[in-house]
Parts: C-alpha cells; sequence; structure tokens
C-alpha cells in the first residue's frame, strides 16, 4: 500500500492539498494511508523550504503548491 | 497600451447600458469596467515574467546561493532582491526562515528576505502600474528591497539568535552548507505550460479580492468628492505617515484588496508616499503573521521584529512624500 504525507501547517493551501489526495484516492480506486503532518518541527525533518508538500512513499513529488485532483491520479498510478 | 480597454468600458457603460454620462454611476462602472480589465492583463503579464525567473531560480536555489558564496555584504541585497520576486504565501514563512537558517544563511540576511517577500509581489506589481503608473512602481519596489535590506542588517547588528525558541538555536548551531540540487534541465518551452498554469492559478486566488477592491474603489471614486481626505491627512500634517503605517500594521489584506483604495485615496487628495507606506504595512506585516512567527521566535524577538520595520516604513513614507 501507497504511502502519502502531506506536509503544511495547516494554512488554505494544505488544506486543499488534503482534500485533492481524498478526492483523487476516491476517484482512481487506489489504497494508500495518508498521513498529515502538521508539526513545524516535524516538517523540517524533511528539509523543505515551501509548503504545501506531498510525498508519497517517502519521496517529495510537489512542493509549494497545490497539486489538482488529477495531476495526483497521475503521480498516484507511475 | 490601454487605449482600447478604456474605448472599451466606455463603449459598454455608456452605449450598451446606457447609462448616463457624467452621472455617478456611469462614473463608478466605467472606473470598474476600465480598471477590471486594465489590472486582470498586467496581472498575468507580471505573474508569467515572474514565474519564468522563477522557474529559473526556485528558491532552494537561491538558498544554496546564499549559504555558499562569500558576498561581502551583498549577501542582504540578494536576499532582498530574491525576495522581492518570490511568490510568497505566508504560512511558508515558518519553513523558509527555518530552512535559511539551517542553510548557515546569517539571521540578518534571513530577515532581509522574509521582509522584501510579502512587501513586494507580483499581484502588488502588476496593480501599482495599472493605477500609479511605472515611476511609481519603480519607487516601490527599489523602495521594498532597501526595506529589506535595512530591516536585515539592522536587525544582524542587534544580535537576535538568543531570542529564537530553543529548538531553533538547535539547528542553528548544526547549520551546514547545503549540499547540490538535482537540476531541472528543461528548455523554455517546456517551462512554458508550468508557468502560464502558476500565473492562472495565482490571478484566480486574488480574483475575487480584486475585484471586490475595485469595486469598492470604483463607489469610492465616484461618491466621494476630491480633496475630502485633505482635510485630515494632507501633506503638512506631520504625524499623517505613522498613523497610516500604525494603523495599516494588524490590518490583514493582500495586495489585491488594499491597492484599488489605496488609488482612490490618492486622486481625493491624500499623499502617495502615505497610501505607500500604508500599503506596506498592511501587506508586509499582520497578526497572523507575527503567530506563524511565535513558532520560531519569542515574543520578544517578534515586537522587535515588527518596530524595525514599522520604523523603516514610516521613514520611507516620509521620504515618498518628500521625492514624489
Amino acid at each position: 500500500m501507497k504511502q502519502i504525507k502531506i506536509l503544511g501547517t495547516g494554512c488554505s493551501k494544505c488544506k486543499s492539498t488534503y482534500n485533492n489526495v481524498i478526492e483523487a484516492l476516491k476517484l482512481s480506486d487506489i489504497q494508500a494511508d495518508v498521513i498529515k503532518i502538521e508539526d513545524i518541527e516535524e516538517i523540517m525533518k524533511y528539509n523543505i523550504l515551501t509548503t504545501p508538500v506531498l510525498m508519497i512513499d517517502e519521496e517529495i513529488k510537489v512542493k509549494g503548491r497545490v497539486p489538482e485532483i488529477n495531476e495526483i491520479k497521475q503521480l498516484l498510478t507511475v | 497600451m490601454f487605449d482600447w480597454v478604456e474605448n472599451f468600458a466606455g463603449w459598454l457603460v455608456y452605449s450598451v447600458f446606457r447609462i448616463a454620462e457624467g452621472s455617478k454611476a456611469g462614473d463608478a462602472l466605467n472606473f470598474f469596467v476600465y480598471d477590471t480589465i486594465k489590472i486582470l492583463i498586467l496581472l498575468f503579464i507580471i505573474t508569467s515574467v515572474m514565474g519564468a525567473v522563477n522557474s529559473y531560480f526556485p528558491v532552494d536555489k537561491v538558498r544554496n546561493f546564499l549559504s555558499r558564496n562569500k558576498l561581502f555584504g551583498l549577501e542582504y541585497f540578494f536576499a532582498s532582491l530574491f525576495g522581492a520576486v518570490t511568490p510568497f504565501c505566508s504560512c511558508s514563512s515558518v519553513p523558509l526562515f527555518i530552512g535559511f537558517v539551517k542553510g548557515g544563511i546569517p539571521l540578518g540576511v534571513t530577515f532581509a528576505f522574509l521582509i522584501t517577500s510579502p512587501l513586494v509581489n507580483e499581484v502588488a506589481v502588476a496593480m501599482f502600474i495599472g493605477m500609479f503608473g511605472l515611476k511609481a512602481t519603480l519607487i516601490y519596489v527599489v523602495s521594498g528591497i532597501l526595506l529589506g535590506m535595512t530591516g536585515g542588517i539592522i536587525l544582524s547588528k542587534l544580535k537576535l539568535e538568543k531570542y529564537l525558541s530553543p529548538w531553533v538555536q538547535n539547528i542553528l548551531s548544526q547549520a551546514e552548507k547545503e549540499g547540490d540540487l538535482k537540476e531541472d534541465k528543461k528548455t523554455f518551452l517546456q517551462r512554458l505550460p508550468e508557468i502560464f498554469k502558476e500565473a492562472f492559478g495565482i490571478i484566480k486566488s486574488v480574483f475575487w479580492y480584486i475585484i471586490i477592491g475595485i469595486g469598492l474603489g470604483a463607489l469610492m471614486h465616484g461618491f466621494i468628492p476630491t480633496g475630502f481626505f485633505e482635510e485630515y491627512i494632507s501633506k503638512d500634517n506631520p504625524l499623517a505617515v505613522p498613523l497610516a503605517v500604525i494603523l495599516g500594521v494588524p490590518m490583514y489584506s493582500n495586495a489585491a484588496g488594499v491597492i484599488p483604495i489605496i488609488q482612490v485615496f490618492v486622486q481625493k487628495g491624500i499623499p502617495i508616499g502615505t497610501a505607500i507606506a500604508f500599503m506596506m504595512a498592511v501587506v508586509g506585516l499582520s497578526i497572523p503573521e507575527a503567530t506563524l512567527l511565535k513558532k520560531v521566535m519569542t515574543w520578544k524577538l517578534i515586537a522587535i521584529f515588527f518596530s524595525v520595520i514599522t520604523v523603516s516604513i514610516i521613514f520611507s513614507g516620509y521620504l515618498f512624500n518628500i521625492i514624489l
């Protein structure tokens, strides 16, 4: 099972990222663990500069912007 | 360049909607249509240009550049300049701050970036060109960069490291130079779709602020008599600038919402320097930003940070009123 992490301190962009991920999972019928990381100390361990960040299986896929649902679907299927 | 928009707005309001020329409603609507179209076009151009710059110099690259090179004082200038071209979301200010500190970039230089970043942004630049012209825009951008530099240099002299939150001080002691970045080897044409997508994203996110801002501006434009504010906030009143700035600090709005209203203030007699200072205070400093920064700084440091910037903005407000 894939593991998806969303890093962000809880701003509106991070929330839309989370919603898009959930929507993308629903549409593509993929099962995944979705983990939201909101604690800044925890976030900084990933060495990123801009939020929100979308990680799939410990790999940074998108940072600093909200990925669209279709984009997430594509990222999940490769 | 925008004559055709003006003609179109006039035609739409006076010929299609058949509102009498010279009436208050007609004036207000004409102003609204003209400004909205003009600003949206400018916004698209500016966000695309900044997006292109940003595609070649993402913030990770900026950090590596600042952390690796010995710049002999110029680092404040570069940090501030990069801050101006980097699109800024206030929710990224904390990770950016930590990321910079972690990369061994001095606190003052990090502050320079953090000050300019919200102060000079693509939305504000586009609206400034549209509403105040190129000269005022240039002065706004240059002073925003200077403000970041001065703020950064002053803050670095104050030796504030001890007022960072303990866990950040911990990071500071383990700071190290960053390793190499994976370079994106893409041609300009390959980057273009993404740049446009970003540009549209930014426009989408501020669209309603712009409509409401210009709408309010149009209403005020049509109904407030010229010279109305002059009685209260005239150029001769030495307290006008500090008052406007202090009023603006706790307020939080993005540039898109504030600038159309400021344009009306200026048309009705408020000096442009006072208006720019007010805008900088509104977009540059806010209570939500302070609460975000609380995660990495003690209240004392936040207070010092805000005071230094407030004073700098007041100072630049006086300066604009003298030059403009």
